[in-house]
Parts: C-alpha cells; structure tokens; sequence
C-alpha cells in the first residue's frame, strides 16, 4: 500500500519501513523551537525533570519573538530565562532583538529548516514549514521540553486529506484568499487530527510566501500538518539557502486520503474571515458596510516581503483613511532591509501608516497595536476568536495584504478594486460603487 | 480512589484557547497567577465562579488555536480536576496528557450534562454518572501509549527512563 508524503516523513522518523494512519509512534525530530512565551514553561519542565544536556544545540532555536522588544519586566524576564539556558547549554540559535524576527518566517529564511524535514515547535503555527515540504506541527512546551533532551517526541500517524486546487485564480488572489476559502469550507475542525495535503495545478503557481500562508493556517482547520509537495519553486527558494541535506518525499499514487477535496481556483473570491473564529469565511466585497479602525499587516502569516509588497501595491498614491490606524510589521530584520531597499517604507509613510519593529506583537494582543473595546481590525495574521487582538469586545477580520491596505484606505472593509486599483491586464479601474473615501457606512 | 465529585460549568464548541487563558496573561507562568484568568474573556467572574472540585464540560473542539500549555497550567491552577469535552483540538490533547490534566471524550455524556448538574467521575474506568439525572455514560478508552505515558507519570519521566533502557 502507498504512503502519503506526511506518512513518509514520519515513517524515516520513527525509524520504520512503513507507518500508517492512526498508528503511534516515537520519532526523531530534526529541529525544534520554542518561543519567549512557551520555551520558559519548556525550561522549567526541563529542569524539573532533571535533564542535563541537550540532544544537539544546533538543532534547537530558542526565538524571543512574541511579547519583543520586550514590553514589560514579567517579559523582559522570560526572554533572559532563555538567554540563560541558550548560554548554559550553547544553544545556536537564539537571536536578540536586532537579529530575531518572526519565527516561522526566520527559520526558513535562516535555511534551518527545510524540505523532508520533521520539525517540532511550541507554537501552534510551526505547521507553516509544511510549504517546504517538510513536516513541521506544534506541541506543548513539555513535549519541546522532551525533545530538546532526547530529539524525541511521540506522534499519532494523522490520516491525510488532499486539497486539490484547479483553475485560474482571480487579480489579487493570494495564497492567504485560499486557505480562507478552504477553512470556511470546511470548518475549523474539518482536518481534526489530520494532514493536509495541498496540491493541483493553482497550487503550483503560488509562490513560497503564499504557500507559507496557506501552510501556516493548517492549525485553523484543527489539523497536525499542512504539506505541499517541493517542485521547481520549493527547490529555487531553498537553493543556497538550507543548511542540511534536503530529502524529496512524494506520496504514492496508490496512497490512501481519508477524503479528497476539489475546488476551481477561478471561482474563489477575495475573502476575509469574519469575527470570532478564522472559518467564517466570507467575499470581502461584500462587507463594505463593516468600519475599520485598525489595519494589521505582518506576522507569521503574512509578513514577508511579498506581502508587503502586495500592500504597498495598492497603498502606492493612495491615503490611509483618516480614522484608521495601519501598522506594517516586517516579519524579520532581512524583510525589514529588503522592503526599506525597494522603497516600500517611502510608499507607507506617504500613505499615513506605521512601520514597527518584527514582532507577533498585536497578532495575539501582545502589544504595538491593542484593540479597545468595540473596536475592529482587518488583520493579515491567522486568528479572529474573542479578544485575541484586545479587549473581548473587540473584532479582527483576518484577510490577504491587498484586502488589507485596500481597507486602511477606505475605511471599511474593501477589495483593491474597490479602491480603484486596476487589476493586472483589466483595462480601466473598476471604481464605480465605491463609497466616497471620507464616508464610512454605520456600523 | 480515582473517582471524583464535582458540579458541572458547561460549554460551547471550539473553545479555543485564547478563552481558557488570553495571551496578555502570557508573561506570566505559574499556575495560581494563570489560574485568576481562567476564561476570563468567555466569563469574567469565571474565575471567581469556579470552585476546586469543578468539572468543565465542553462541546467539541475544546482548546483548538494556540500551542499554550498554560491553558492545562490555568485549568489545572483553578483545581478543575477533569474536563469532559466531546472532542478535543489536538495541541491540547497532547498537553493535558503531557501536564497531567485529566480529560475524558465522551459525546453523549456531554449531550446529558447540563450546567450545575453534579457529576461523579471514575478516571480509572472512564465511567462518568450524572448524580442530578441519575444517567450513567462511558468515555472512550485511552489509546495502551497514553496508558503508558500517564503510567510513567508524564511525558518527560517517560522519556526519561525510555532513553536510560537503551
């Protein structure tokens, strides 16, 4: 019987010929992480437990990423119970701020991770290295506490589900439109457990950082992994760029998929995800009754250099609307260079909005951008639930970057075309029906 | 030994875990700090609400979203001694099984509980009885690894000795 890529990997990690569905077994992880929130729960259940050396210091990163620059003394304290124990132990990579960036947009961009690898991390969206090829899922910090010791951790072998994309996509649609689409299909428990297996001939056209959005919200749909097959485009990104050896799984023809879903690229719309879970799924067009206050774009999900340049796309000539607040978050120190060089910065601060520090910050109402009650945000990142972004009365709507700026601009929530940009080949700006961009329809 | 009285706080699908424990709580790590937010953006005065010896029962999904062990630490902080859900997201799963947090799949008893209901609990057998209707269920049997690892008392000791035998 064939194997799936996830089975594959996971089968060369325990060490076996073949593993299948539901099977639990221990595996060898190539690479671990843990954040300023989850590695110092780590340490001290590795202390506890009276561990004294890691498996291999150069197969863990210690990122100080969520609560950086450190925004009070309780965090500024869990970030140097991490620089005490990377120090103790000679942990490679642990990076200050000046050096960190976003986690799950550092690690690939560093080549520490890469295709066939088996990567565990205390961070729900580790799954986002699945857009490599590799195998990557979030645990607890007890299960990274293990790991670090012994590069052991414990897995039930998930049943895989293909999502097959076929078509065309529409101007502006991204990788992050996808994903939207595919968990509001099928609800944020619709891969319980599971791997998700994307695949088809739309897939193959997205680039890296749309595929490592899509990745990234695997962990909405409740499942353990999300995986993309390596091709050309995987192949160019990780080129001088992975440290170790890459390994190219493909799952067999004959592999088995508890089921098998297929959807025409060219029917999906722009979308968002509306308040308060990230499977709420709904055509941005349609909502632009909902008034903004806030715009996020940044994070794990969407803070790479194409993002950014898709926002500065349509934020390019254009204002952000005076009653809203737009903070752009370069994932990582390299983003952040890559964005100033190309001019991107120039396009920001000429439209009116901020450009901070990377950090996870106001994904999960860290800091740099709280919501006050009632108040609402179109966000790039992945979640939505209740008060994940401020107060509980609060409202995120997660979107693309081009769904994003194209709100900062007009106040409400808003497609590009809305805002009057012309879709790439259209021959005039499709701007007719747009509210007036001083006016913003009642909540 | 292992069975446990307690009174019933029910709730809705996919509680995630920005509810159990919000992220702003984040800077903090030990159990009894956690344990005073406690769902605190699902019910503000849950935390005052809650008794040791509570049970919290949920609808499927419980804990999906993000990777927090402090939401186990936080529940566990509160003296919940069980929580009985229909499903569980599978971060979560992991960590109340890694921490030592009691949780038990049991649909239909979570279909016959109703908030205040006082609940008597057997983690050894998985029996569940509803004192207040009198109806008996069943939750499902653990997986002979989880047995293993609950056996070991956790993740780590499990790790610990199965590393020293090879």
């Amino acid at each position: 019987m064939g194997m799936t890529i996830t089975e594959k990997l996971l089968a060369r990690a325990a060490g076996k010929e073949a593993v299948s569905a539901g099977e639990l077994i221990m595996a060898k992880v190539d690479f671990c992480l843990g954040n300023d929130i989850t590695a110092p729960v780590a340490i001290d259940e590795f202390e506890k437990a009276g561990f004294d050396s890691v498996f291999d210091p150069a197969r863990i990163a210690l990122i100080p990423d969520h609560f950086t620059p450190n925004k009070d003394i309780k965090s500024a304290t869990l970030v140097k119970q991490m620089r005490e124990f990377a120090r103790r132990f000679h942990i490679e990579h642990f990076y200050e701020v000046g050096r960190v960036g976003v986690e799950h947009a550092l690690l690939p961009e560093l080549g520490l991770v890469g295709p066939g690898d088996v990567v565990v991390g205390a961070d729900s969206h580790t799954c986002t290295y699945g857009a490599l090829g590799a195998f990557a899922t979030g645990v607890g910090s007890t299960d990274l506490a293990g790991a670090m010791a012994t590069g052991r951790v414990w897995f039930r072998v998930p049943a895989s589900v293909k999502f097959e994309f076929s078509g065309a996509p529409g101007p502006f649609l991204t990788g992050k439109d996808f994903i939207l689409y595919l968990i509001g299909e099928i609800g944020v428990d619709g891969a319980l457990y599971e791997a998700m297996e994307f695949t088809g001939p739309a897939i193959a056209g997205l680039s890296m950082d749309s595929r490592f959005s899509m990745a990234n919200m695997a962990i909405e749909a409740g499942a353990k992994n999300g995986i993309f097959a390596a091709d050309a485009t995987t192949k160019a990104y990780v080129k001088g760029r992975f440290r170790r050896e890459s390994l190219y799984a493909y799952s067999d023809t004959d592999a088995v998929y508890a089921r098998v879903y297929a959807w025409d690229a060219s029917r999906i719309p722009l979308m968002v995800a509306k308040p308060h879970l990230p499977g709420n799924a709904a055509a941005a067009a349609d909502l632009n009754d909902i008034a903004v206050d806030q715009v996020v774009i940044g994070s794990c999900t969407n803070g790479r250099i194409e993002d950014l340049r898709q926002a500065a796309e349509v934020l390019r000539g254009r204002k952000v609307h005076k009653d809203v607040r737009c903070i752009v978050i370069p994932a990582t120190q390299a983003v952040w260079r890559q964005a100033m060089t190309e001019g991107l910065f120039e396009v920001f601060l000429e439209a009116e909005a901020v450009v901070s520090a990377p950090t996870c910050g106001p994904c999960l109402g860290g800091h740099m951008g709280i919501l006050a009650p009632g108040e609402r945000a179109v966000s790039t990142t992945n979640r939505n639930f209740i008060g994940r972004m401020g107060h509980p009365t609060s409202e995120v709507y997660l979107a693309g970057p081009y769904v994003a700026a194209a709100s900062a601009v007009a106040g409400h929530v808003a497609t590009p075309q809305q805002v009057g940009l012309k879709a790439p080949g259209a021959q005039e700006a499709v701007a007719a029906g747009v509210p007036d961009k001083g006016e913003r329809s009642a909540r | 030994m292992s069975a446990i009285r307690g009174c019933a706080w029910t709730f809705g699908r996919d509680v995630d875990t920005d509810q159990i424990i919000a992220a702003r709580y984040l800077n903090m790590k030990t159990a009894e700090e956690l344990a005073c937010h406690l769902m605190e953006d699902c019910d503000a005065e849950f935390p005052q609400k809650v008794k040791a010896g509570d049970i919290m029962v949920a609808r499927e999904n419980f804990g999906c979203g993000s990777s927090r062990e402090h939401a186990p630490i936080a529940i566990k902080g509160a003296g919940v001694p069980v929580v009985i859900a229909k499903s569980f997201a599978r971060i979560f799963y992991r960590n109340a099984f890694n921490t030592g947090l009691p949780i038990l799949v049991a649909p239909e008893a979570v279909d016959g509980i109703s908030e205040g209901d006082e609940l008597e609990v057997d983690l050894e057998t998985g029996s569940i009885r509803n004192l207040t209707t009198g109806k008996d269920y069943q939750a499902e049997a653990l997986p002979p690894f989880m047995r293993e690892l609950v056996a070991a008392g956790g993740l780590l000791p499990y790790l610990k000795k199965s590393t020293s035998e090879r």
